[in-house]
């Protein structure tokens, strides 16, 4: 059913890509693929992120303060302060986890809703990270190098963009994680059914508080790599939009708001294919004033396309289950 | 036995069947102008199916409604509106956060002016001599949420009047209330019956419809099991014509006797009933049944022991050992175990496949380094499957594509894959068929034989006696009575579970 799902999509890639490419053959140029795939490494991390909130039946709208927040942060470190990157990496880090444990704490302990809750996020952070520069831009100095964290975040191996890599790295573990482990297990469960989950023993708020944690976590690595990216950071600015992009992309490759449905190769296909859309605004001559109005249709005519199929399969999964039902109690008679 | 009066509302030889079970058989039922009529029977006699052939809610398979001389093979929704018929739920189906005169025209507000805006006062006003015909102390603009539930009821039936109803269905409309607010709500329906209304007054507390019918219609296993007529309702006749069928032989002996206790309450106290307490053991080996009337607090009992709901006061002790449990993790992590009331919504997660519901609750026995081993996941339900004669095709399937006794398997399963102590089943053959009835049965009766304490929370009279080595009977949050299988008759359950005393010891 899953696999179906993403197989569709898989295809909708494969068209749109040939139908860009035959058009405008310098879609498949190696500059451009290699601009796009960095794209979509950058813009994959903090999807993936949103992906294990939104399995929980949650939402992260604070996605793209909190990039603008650990990027000024990240910079200023190493920068201004003089602290060496690994330690300034940790440190970033080690936000990213109180942030996610805040968000978890006032969902599952206080009962807030995740909306709500991110919300304040969104305003908070990047209010903060304002005022932390004051509204300037971070940025590096002329001449400051730091070459093996340059390398690391914006350089390539065999002419793969390292952020490409570590998009696939982190999606790789991400599946197991989601698809294969026990926590990933309990995901699932409880965005279908909490109660039932705690029915069955399942420690609810822990595993929620987890699904924060590991969103802010993923999105303060995102926030590295952006940093590294675009090398100075308007806080004002800097990742506006970039939790609806990660929104836009789980819903697009299958998960519901609703919680409990969805897979990593669905939510990877996602980023790969709105990125492709933006690619083929730039290459198709369409005004880039158009940009998000594209991506918002496609994203509609996919989620109706996947609506319409579900109440087909609902409504035969119902005939099914109605004639087992007569078949069960025929015998009782 | 008939009423002097030509009928206001007549129902014919209604006879209703759902997949598997007769809810009405032939069931004949008139009201007259002004009568007030009691209807009683146990849980699951056919009440509430009746009422919703009235209410236009469900079609029934056979028989005939007349309504103002007209008759008709079933109602709509609509027409029983138009026929007068209202309802007082048991469950309020008030909106508590608009005021009182919005609750009672809802969906035909008053308008004023060029746009069309909702008239605030001319429905406040509107409203205000209803209220003042039932005596009510509150304002046409009070905030629903800030009613007591007895006015919740009074706006009920005031909604009702506004409508001009000529018969009034009250469900359990005392469950919730205090002694002096049902004698206000018995002064109202007085009232109703000297302005020509009827009520159709469907309770557990025989005592108040002693008071109130004119006459009392008992239904038992969907069938007219007698009429009382207004001198002859007593207690003793009302509860004779309840019981009285033949129970069918359920009981499997168990292979020895009952060990010592498993599961021990000792005065427990719980939020739903602060003022009382529960002290009751269970053995082990032993299927302890447990009675009582619905809302006699014994899911929420079950819920605190298991750790969903708070534990007010009091102890709960497994196997000789105290247990605090503050989340059901703790409660499964100590052998005490819970098959709930609703399958689909806490037993189940109906979406997942049949496996992944099995394992749900042991997934960390059959995983490696925090990853399932789904080989070792398929072999577990496929173990479960044939143990329990789960009907399906492959346990790879949704649990939604099955029928309830087989989802109710799957819940079971997914507690035998595990070491019980204590079983809790709440409910365990609600909406089940026969065949898988038996099943269940024999298997809680196999697990008991194995040194399991069975707690099963049951309101079908047949199951308690048939299936139960022992009885314990909750009325209004504490244990009223406790038989042994030789004072085992629906008279001494039914008497304890409406908060008598057995005469004889």
């Amino acid at each position: 059913m899953m696999l179906k799902k993403d197989a569709g999509l898989f295809l909708l890639i494969l068209v749109v890509g040939a139908t860009v490419a035959i058009i405008n053959p310098r879609f498949l140029s190696p500059i451009n693929l290699a601009n796009t795939a960095n794209l979509i490494g950058l813009f994959g991390l903090f999807s993936l992120a949103e992906a294990f909130v939104i399995i929980t039946a949650g939402i992260e709208l604070s996605v793209g303060s909190v990039i603008a927040l650990l990027g000024v942060i990240f910079v200023d470190l190493i920068v201004n302060v003089g602290v060496p990157w690994p330690i300034a990496f940790v440190i970033v880090m080690v936000i990213g986890v109180v942030i996610g444990l805040a968000h978890g704490f006032l969902v599952t302990r206080l009962g807030l809703q995740p909306f709500i809750v991110t919300l304040c996020g969104l305003l908070l952070y990047r209010g903060i990270a304002r005022f932390y520069t004051q509204d300037g831009t971070a940025g590096f100095t002329f001449g400051q190098n730091f070459p093996t964290l340059e390398w690391l975040t914006t350089g390539r191996s065999y002419g793969v963009p390292h952020s490409v890599i570590a998009f696939a790295v982190i999606a790789a573990v991400a599946w197991v994680v989601l698809h294969r482990s026990v926590f990933g297990r309990h995901l699932y469960a409880i965005g279908k059914n909490e109660a039932a989950a705690r029915y069955s023993g399942i420690q609810t708020h822990r595993v929620i508080i987890a699904a924060y944690v590991i969103c802010a976590v993923l999105t303060a690595v995102a926030a590295v790599f952006f940093a590294m990216f675009t090398r100075s950071i308007h806080p004002a600015s800097h990742g506006t939009f970039f939790e609806l992009y990660a929104i836009a992309a789980a819903v697009l490759g299958g998960f519901s708001l609703r919680g409990g449905e969805g897979s990593i190769i669905g939510v990877v296909l996602g980023v790969i294919l709105l990125q492709i859309l933006q690619n083929l605004v730039n290459l198709l001559g369409i005004p880039s004033s158009l940009n998000f109005a594209v991506m918002g249709t496609v994203i509609l005519v996919g989620v109706l396309a996947d609506q319409q199929y579900a109440r087909y399969r609902e409504r035969r999964r119902a005939e099914r289950s109605y004639d087992g039902d007569r078949a069960a109690t025929a015998p009782a008679e | 036995m008939t009423s002097q009066k030509p009928p206001l509302l007549e129902l014919v030889r209604i006879t209703k069947v759902y997949p598997g079970v007769i809810a009405l058989n032939d069931v004949s039922f008139a009201i007259a102008p002004g009568e007030v009529v009691g209807l009683i029977g146990e849980n699951g006699a056919g009440k509430s199916t009746l009422m919703k052939v009235l209410g236009g809610l469900t079609p029934p398979t056979a028989g005939s409604i007349t309504v103002e001389g007209q008759t008709r093979d079933k109602l709509t929704v609509q027409e029983s509106l138009d026929a007068g018929i209202a309802f007082v739920h048991q469950e309020l189906n008030l909106f508590d956060n608009l005021d009182v005169a919005a609750n009672v025209f809802l969906g035909r507000e008053f308008r004023k002016g060029r746009l069309k805006l909702v008239d605030n006062a001319a429905m406040a006003a509107a409203v205000k001599p209803i209220l003042d015909r039932l005596g009510a102390s509150f304002a046409p603009d009070t905030l629903v949420a800030n009613l007591s539930l007895a006015e919740r009821q009074m706006l009920e039936i005031a909604k009702a009047l506004s409508l001009e109803s000529r018969v009034v269905i009250m469900d359990e409309p005392t469950s919730s209330l205090t002694l002096a607010e049902t004698v206000t709500l018995l002064g109202i329906i007085a009232d109703l019956k000297s302005d020509g209304i009827s009520v159709i007054f469907i309770s557990h507390r025989i005592s108040e419809v002693e008071q109130c019918a004119d006459r009392v219609v008992v239904l038992r296993d969907g069938n007219v099991a007698g009429e009382l007529s207004k001198n002859e309702i007593n207690h003793d006749a009302m509860i004779r014509l309840m019981i009285g069928r033949d129970l069918k032989s359920l009981y499997n002996p168990p292979a020895r006797e009952a060990g010592a206790p498993m599961l021990s309450l000792r005065k427990l106290q719980t939020e739903s009933h602060p003022q009382a307490t529960v002290d009751l053991d269970v053995r082990a080996g032993e299927i302890l049944g447990l009675a009582g009337l619905v809302g006699a607090g014994r899911t929420e009992m079950a819920c605190a022991a298991f750790g969903i709901d708070p534990v007010v006061a009091g102890e709960i002790w497994l196997d000789g050992k105290e247990l605090k449990a503050h989340s059901p993790a703790d409660a499964i992590a100590a052998g005490l175990y819970l098959v709930p009331e609703d399958r689909k919504e806490t037993g189940l997660i109906i979406d997942f496949p049949i496996c992944e519901n099995v394992t749900l609750a042991s997934l960390a026995s059959i995983s490696r380094n925090g990853l399932v081993d789904r080989a070792e996941e398929l072999s577990v339900a496929e173990q479960q499957r044939q143990r329990l004669s789960i009907k399906t095709p492959d346990v790879r399937r949704a649990a939604a594509d099955m029928s309830g006794g087989n989802q109710q398997k799957v819940v079971l399963a997914k507690w035998l894959s595990m070491q019980p102590k204590t079983i809790i089943f709440d409910e365990p053959t609600r909406g089940i068929d026969v065949g898988s009835k038996n099943e269940i049965y024999k298997l809680m009766r196999d697990l008991a034989d194995a040194g399991v304490a069975i707690l099963m929370i049951s309101s079908d009279m047949e199951e308690v006696i048939g299936v139960s080595d022992r009885i314990a009977v909750m009325h209004n949050g504490r244990v009223s009575g406790l038989l042994e299988r030789d004072a085992f008759s629906e008279h001494n359950v039914l008497t304890l579970a409406i908060g008598k005393v057995l005469e004889e010891a």
